[in-house]
Formats: structure tokens, C-alpha cells, sequence
């Protein structure tokens, strides 16, 4: 298939590992410790347990898997408040798939769905301002969530729905921002990251310059990373570069999508519609200041946390569950008490085992079993 | 509300009925036992699945064992429940999939599939030639797979009680003598074989109910498996395993042969066929074509030695053409699917949890 075909060249693949082993032996000498590189979003995890990518790097490069899984980083507590709005008489409530099956402190959506509220699963916030053209008598609240990835189509519907004067719809809005999650990260005690592959989809909104604070207060290389394996190993390289050159700057190698300045019109759009929030609650980070955006007051018509009552409960994380340390890097999915015993894809106690981009389920359905003596055989061939 | 269309009321009344349909959409009267089910029956069953053994109408077909016999020496009986939306897609329809979908599970033993039956549940509503349109069409199915319908049971239900139109088939085949399929005979050393591309009916259906604004030509693949499977018994009568992967996708009964037999399966990603629409629609959706549904598609496991052969067989067959080898058994990890990847890594092909659900980016 052509574009995609190429970026998952296994030929091309060998020699950009053959550049890592190099550059991370020459590192390592002088680096205490292995080297971590953070792949903030969760599509980057996802790719990187997909394709094997791991088994190709030297041991001493490890990848932390990042906050950037939408659906793994949201609390409990606003799970509950979207079965509250499902329940609601009258309300369809419209959601991407994967928010699905994340547990609230009592049921999920697909739980609340099979008890009988009219929960639907949609494309596209616009597949759900259909549904509210379709059925005027019903009240339609699409779930927003996500990054500036999937901000501006948000943003873009709120707004088609004030031009049409749509009146049976509202958005629960729990749309979130990557840039102060990261800050929070790097100013967290027990972290000992080296370098960042900066999330390729949020970019393409957002553009390249918002994280430069990253190279200049920090001192560490970052890299906009593209989601196929070469994209990846190529980002990785970039960022070891950097590293074994003693330097840090904002690179790019996802050019082909990532524009400088970002997309101004998805930007002006966002701008338009929303607004940030004081603070945000995440799931195993905790409140992280001017972290998540809500409904300017210019269209609160559509905001749903202000037409019906949410209950906007704080629920705490379960005890045993350390998807917080795992999302910070301090530990590996492996590593966490409950991993695989009692948090499991079939009985996920952390978010982080829920969605198939979160780091917990990517180790437990592609890395559970070791998978050298494949790796090996493959080599002999 | 209960309509047996294998029933008591004597053949003269229901000759004597007006014996055709002349309402637009089913009502509760049509599964009330009276004479509008009399019509029902006599139009859009018995005008479909005519055959010496139904027309009686009584409680039951009666069949004779000496007839089964001559196919073999087991008995092979499986049933299925059918609930599809949208009724009709590119490839097929509900009818087509309830007749090839008991008529491959029977196969799937090395069966000879003989006789099924045909329960429908309708909802009141559904317009009557969208019901003759169904049954028309699995009689045409179950022509083409050699099979007869020779009894059945029709419920008309409220609106809102079911979607449309629900089907059980059941159905009987003979096996015959000397074959041994299981999901517990993998052995190290076993090849994998598929008789052609994956995902197609999941992506099928998915396309069909235009929710995702795209087009293409992508039918589901559902057609009858019995005679490719007699082919294969030709050539080779010690397959060890044989299912049809139908819900849960290739992945799901590769997972069962791994965990029946205490083998590992490792699947080399660069063999599986699978179409151009399917990978871009997997792409696009952030789905994996290994848990897709299909409905005209099995996976053997086969001594090494007669794999060569019975790809050769299954590429000269109409429902074959594409048939590869696409992986090899293992000892261990015992349990496990493996998938090399074609970038050169490799991934456990675990079973799904639940649905398959699109990713949020």
C-alpha cells in the first residue's frame, strides 16, 4: 500500500538501527544509567508494541511511555458523570469507541449501555450533530475528549451547530492540553528523562514552537515523531544525535505532516470555542494546572456541564493502581503490583489496561511473553 | 404468537388457504395460527423450500437413517443464530449467511452437510417481500451448497422485540469414515493454511451501514465451504484441525487450536492475504484485520508434507483461488498465537476481549 508500505521498510529499518547501536555506545559511556527517551502519545506506544520495535535497540535505550493516551488519563470521576449524562431521560450519548470500556468507580459506558441508556458509538463529533438533527425530540451530548488532535473537528462542530441553530445538542467537554502535562512531568522529583519523541498528531495542530521550553529550561532534545516504525526509529536516532552532539533543540521528522506554525485555522477555531481551564484532574497524575479547556461562554448553549447537572465527583484512583508512576516512567508496566494479577484487559483497574494505546495493555497483549527465541530463529534465517 | 410452519393444521386447509401473501408487512396475525399464517407459510416457505420432506407439514422431517448411513458412519449436528444489520450488504444477506453459516460449521468436521432446519423470529413490520427476498435467496444458497431445508418454525414478535428478522439454522451432516478433525491434534511441525483473504465480510458489513462515508466495491466473502472441504479431504484425509473463522476473525480460532492442542502458532504477517480495502479501512479505523469477521473463510492445520498439495487442490477451487500457507506449529509457547511482523518484529496474537473498537487517533 503505497505511503505506508514505505515507512515500515524492514531494509531501511536495519540501518537506522545499526545508527542507534552506534550513537547509544557512544553515549552510554559518559551516561550513567540507561538512556530514556519519553513517546508522549499513546499512538507512538502503540506502534512501538506493535512492530517489535524494542528487540531492535540496544538494551541500554528504553522507551517510557507518556500521558499522551487520551482515554487512559481520564479520572474515574468523569467516567461516572458521563454515565449520569447517559442515564438522563430523554439523552442520547455519543462517544469514540475506546471510551467505551473504561471503567467509572461503578460500571462503564458499555455497562451503563446494556442496562438500558441509549449510549452510541460515533465516528466524528459531526456523526453526532447528525443524530441530533435526526431525532429533535431527543437530547444529544457528545463525550469530547482528547488533544488538540481532536480539538478543532470539536470546536468545528460546536460551531455548525450555532450556525444551524441546533438546539437538542451539547458537548461534555473533556478535551485536554499536552504542553502543561509535559512541564508537570519534567518537574517531577523521580524523573530521569533523557529525551522526548514529541506527539505527531497534536503537532500538526499546534506546530512545532510550543515545545521549545522543553530544549531551552530543560535541556532536553525533543523530536516530532510520525507514527510508522521508521518514523519512530528515525526520531529515536534524531534525538540520540542530539544527545551524543550535547545538544537540545525542537526537531522535526514528521515534516511531511507537522507544519512549523502548526494549523492556523484549527487553531483560530479552538481559540474560538474554547478556553483553558483553571486545572484539570488526570488519572494517576493528579490536578495539573491550565491542563484542560472547557466551553467559552459564547456557546455555553452546547455546554452540556451547564445544561444538565453532572455530579463532577472526585473519585480517587484504587490504592494497589500505579498508573500514575507507569505514566511518569518511574516504573515499567511489569513493574506495578497489580500488573496482569488483579488488572487485566478483562478487568482493568487502571485506565492504562483499558485502551489498546494505553502502556499497560500494548505490554500485556504484545510483550507478555518473552519473544527472543523468535527474535532469534529470525535472525538464524 | 407462536406459528410452527411444520404444523398440525391438515394439508387440505392450507391448500385450500388463498395461499399467497397479500398484505405489504408482516403483522402479529401472521404468527397468530390462523389462516394469515396459513398464507405466510404457503407463500414464503413452502414457496421457497419446496422438498418431498417438508411438504407433508408435519412436527417434524422424518429421515431415514439408511440414507445418512450411505455418507458415513458419524453424525454431525451444529445450530447457529443469525442476527445481522443491515439485512442485505454487498455479497450476501441474513438468509445467505444463516445457510452457509450451518452448512460450513457442519463441514468444518469433514461432514457431508445434509439437512437444515429454519427458525425465523420477525419482527411485525417487516415488509413480506423483504421476507420472500430472504427466503428466495437461501434456498438459492442451500441449492448451491447441496443441502435441503425440510423443517422449521416461524414467531412473529411485537416491534421492538427483535431487529427485523432473526434465523436459527440447524443442521445434520454425515461424517465420514476414517476422518479425525480436532482443535486438540496441532502438532510441532503442522503448517497453517487459509483458503484466501481476511477481514473481508467484517469490513463488508462495517461499509454497509454507511457510517463511515466511505465507498468501495469490498463484498463480504460468504459462500458455502463443504465442497472446498471435500477437495481438501481428497487430497489429504489427516487434516488435523478445521474451523471456519467467522466472529472473533483467524486470530480467535487460531487461538483455540493453540490452546486445544498445547502448541504455539506462529503466523508470518507477509503471507496473509488480505485485500487493499481491507488493510485501508484497518488503517484508517485502528483495526486489526486478524479479529474481522469472515464467512467463506477456514484455516487447516495440516501435516508439512501434504501442505504443498492441498494448496495446489484449493487454488484450483472456485472458493480457494487465493489459499496460502501462513504460518507453522510450534512447541512453545505453548497456548500462544505469534505473528512475525513484516518489519521484522513479533507480537502475541492474543484473543479479543470484547468488541473490537475503533481508536479515538
Amino acid at each position: 500500500m503505497r505511503f505506508i508500505d514505505e515507512f515500515r521498510d524492514p531494509v531501511r529499518a536495519q540501518i537506522l538501527v545499526r545508527e542507534i547501536a552506534r550513537l547509544t555506545g557512544q553515549i552510554a559511556r559518559a551516561h550513567r544509567g540507561p538512556l530514556q527517551i519519553m513517546e508522549v502519545c499513546g499512538g507512538h506506544t502503540h506502534s512501538i508494541f506493535r512492530y517489535g520495535l524494542k528487540k531492535l535497540l540496544p538494551p541500554e535505550v528504553e522507551f517510557v511511555h507518556g500521558p499522551g493516551c487520551p482515554v487512559c488519563v481520564l479520572p474515574m470521576g468523569r467516567v461516572d458523570d458521563c454515565i449520569a449524562l447517559a442515564e438522563q431521560p430523554g439523552v442520547i450519548f455519543t462517544t469514540f469507541g475506546d471510551a467505551m470500556r473504561v471503567p467509572g468507580s461503578k460500571k462503564s459506558l458499555l455497562q451503563a449501555k446494556a442496562a438500558g441508556a441509549d449510549v452510541r458509538m460515533v465516528y466524528s463529533p459531526l456523526d453526532a450533530l447528525t443524530l441530533a438533527r435526526e431525532n429533535p425530540r431527543r437530547e444529544v451530548v457528545f463525550f469530547g475528549l482528547g488533544f488538540e488532535t481532536t480539538m478543532p473537528s470539536t470546536a468545528m462542530t460546536l460551531r455548525a451547530a450555532k450556525r444551524d441553530g441546533i438546539r437538542n445538542f451539547s458537548l461534555f467537554c473533556n478535551h485536554i492540553t499536552i504542553i502543561p502535562t509535559i512541564k508537570a512531568i519534567l518537574d517531577s522529583p523521580d524523573l530521569h528523562l533523557d529525551g522526548f519523541l514529541g506527539p505527531g498528531h497534536v503537532s500538526l495542530v499546534i506546530g512545532t514552537h510550543p515545545y521549545e521550553f522543553i530544549a531551552r529550561h530543560y535541556g532536553k532534545p525533543i523530536v516530532i515523531a510520525g507514527f510508522e516504525p521508521l518514523d519512530l526509529l528515525q526520531s529515536l536516532w534524531m534525538a540520540l544525535r542530539q544527545l551524543a552532539e550535547g545538544r537540545a533543540v525542537v526537531e522535526n521528522q514528521y515534516g511531511r505532516v507537522v507544519p512549523e506554525e502548526g494549523n492556523r485555522e484549527a487553531l483560530a477555531v479552538v481559540n474560538e470555542v474554547f478556553e483553558l481551564r483553571e486545572f484539570f484532574e488526570w488519572r494517576g497524575l493528579g490536578s495539573i494546572d491550565h491542563s484542560g479547556v472547557r466551553i467559552r461562554s459564547a456557546f455555553a448553549e452546547f455546554d452540556a456541564e451547564r445544561r444538565f447537572a453532572v455530579p463532577n465527583l472526585k473519585i480517587a484512583d484504587p490504592k494497589s493502581c500505579q498508573c500514575g508512576e507507569v505514566l511518569k516512567g518511574v516504573i515499567k508496566p511489569r513493574e506495578c503490583k497489580v500488573f496482569g494479577t488483579a488488572c487485566t484487559p478483562e478487568t482493568p483497574l487502571g485506565a492504562l489496561m483499558v485502551s489498546s494505546e494505553g502502556a499497560c495493555a500494548a505490554y500485556y497483549n504484545f510483550g507478555r511473553i518473552d519473544l527472543t527465541e523468535l527474535s532469534e530463529r529470525r535472525a538464524d534465517a | 404468537m407462536s406459528a410452527p410452519f411444520v404444523c398440525a393444521i391438515p394439508m387440505e386447509e392450507l391448500v385450500g388457504g388463498r395461499g399467497r401473501v397479500l398484505d405489504d408487512a408482516i403483522t402479529m396475525a401472521h404468527g397468530g395460527g390462523g389462516k394469515a399464517m396459513r398464507d405466510l407459510i404457503q407463500d414464503v416457505i413452502l414457496g421457497a423450500f419446496d422438498h418431498p420432506l417438508l411438504a407433508p407439514l408435519e412436527d417434524q422431517a422424518v429421515i431415514s437413517l439408511r440414507e445418512l448411513a450411505a455418507n458415513g458412519d458419524r453424525l454431525a449436528f451444529t445450530t447457529d443464530t443469525f442476527v445481522v444489520h443491515p439485512l442485505f450488504f454487498p455479497g450476501g444477506d441474513i438468509g445467505k449467511l444463516a445457510i452457509n453459516g450451518t452448512v460450513n460449521d457442519l463441514a468444518m468436521s469433514g461432514a457431508r452437510p445434509i439437512y437444515l432446519s429454519c427458525g425465523l423470529v420477525v419482527e411485525e413490520g417487516l415488509p413480506v417481500e423483504t421476507l420472500r427476498r430472504v427466503t428466495r435467496g437461501m434456498r438459492e444458497a442451500a441449492d448451491l451448497a447441496g443441502v435441503a431445508v425440510v423443517t422449521g418454525d416461524t414467531k412473529v414478535v411485537e416491534r421492538g422485540a427483535a431487529d427485523k428478522l432473526f434465523i436459527n439454522t440447524t443442521g445434520i451432516g454425515v461424517v465420514p469414515v476414517g476422518i479425525r478433525i480436532s482443535a486438540a491434534r496441532a502438532q510441532a511441525g503442522d503448517k497453517v493454511i487459509i483458503n484466501g483473504s481476511i477481514g473481508d465480510h467484517g469490513c463488508a458489513i462495517l461499509l454497509a451501514r454507511h457510517e463511515l462515508a466511505l465507498d468501495s466495491d469490498l463484498e463480504s466473502d460468504c459462500r458455502p465451504l463443504a465442497d472446498l472441504v471435500r477437495t481438501m479431504l481428497a487430497i489429504c484425509p489427516d487434516i488435523h484441525c478445521l474451523r471456519d473463522a467467522t466472529r472473533g476473525g483467524l486470530a480467535t480460532i487460531l487461538n483455540e487450536f493453540a490452546q486445544s492442542s498445547r502448541v504455539a502458532i506462529r503466523l508470518d504477517e507477509t503471507a496473509l492475504p488480505l485485500r487493499e480495502e481491507v488493510r485501508g479501512l484497518c488503517e484508517i479505523l485502528g483495526l486489526d484485520p486478524l479479529y474481522l469477521a469472515n464467512e467463506g473463510k477456514l484455516a487447516a492445520i495440516v501435516p508439512p508434507e501434504s501442505a504443498d498439495a492441498l494448496i495446489a487442490a484449493m487454488r484450483a477451487h472456485p472458493a480457494g483461488r487465493e489459499a496460502a500457507i501462513v504460518g507453522d506449529v510450534r512447541e512453545s509457547p505453548a497456548g500462544v498465537v505469534l505473528l512475525k511482523t513484516g518489519f521484522g518484529g513479533a507480537r502475541i496474537v492474543d484473543l479479543l476481549v470484547g468488541e473490537q473498537l475503533p481508536r479515538i487517533c
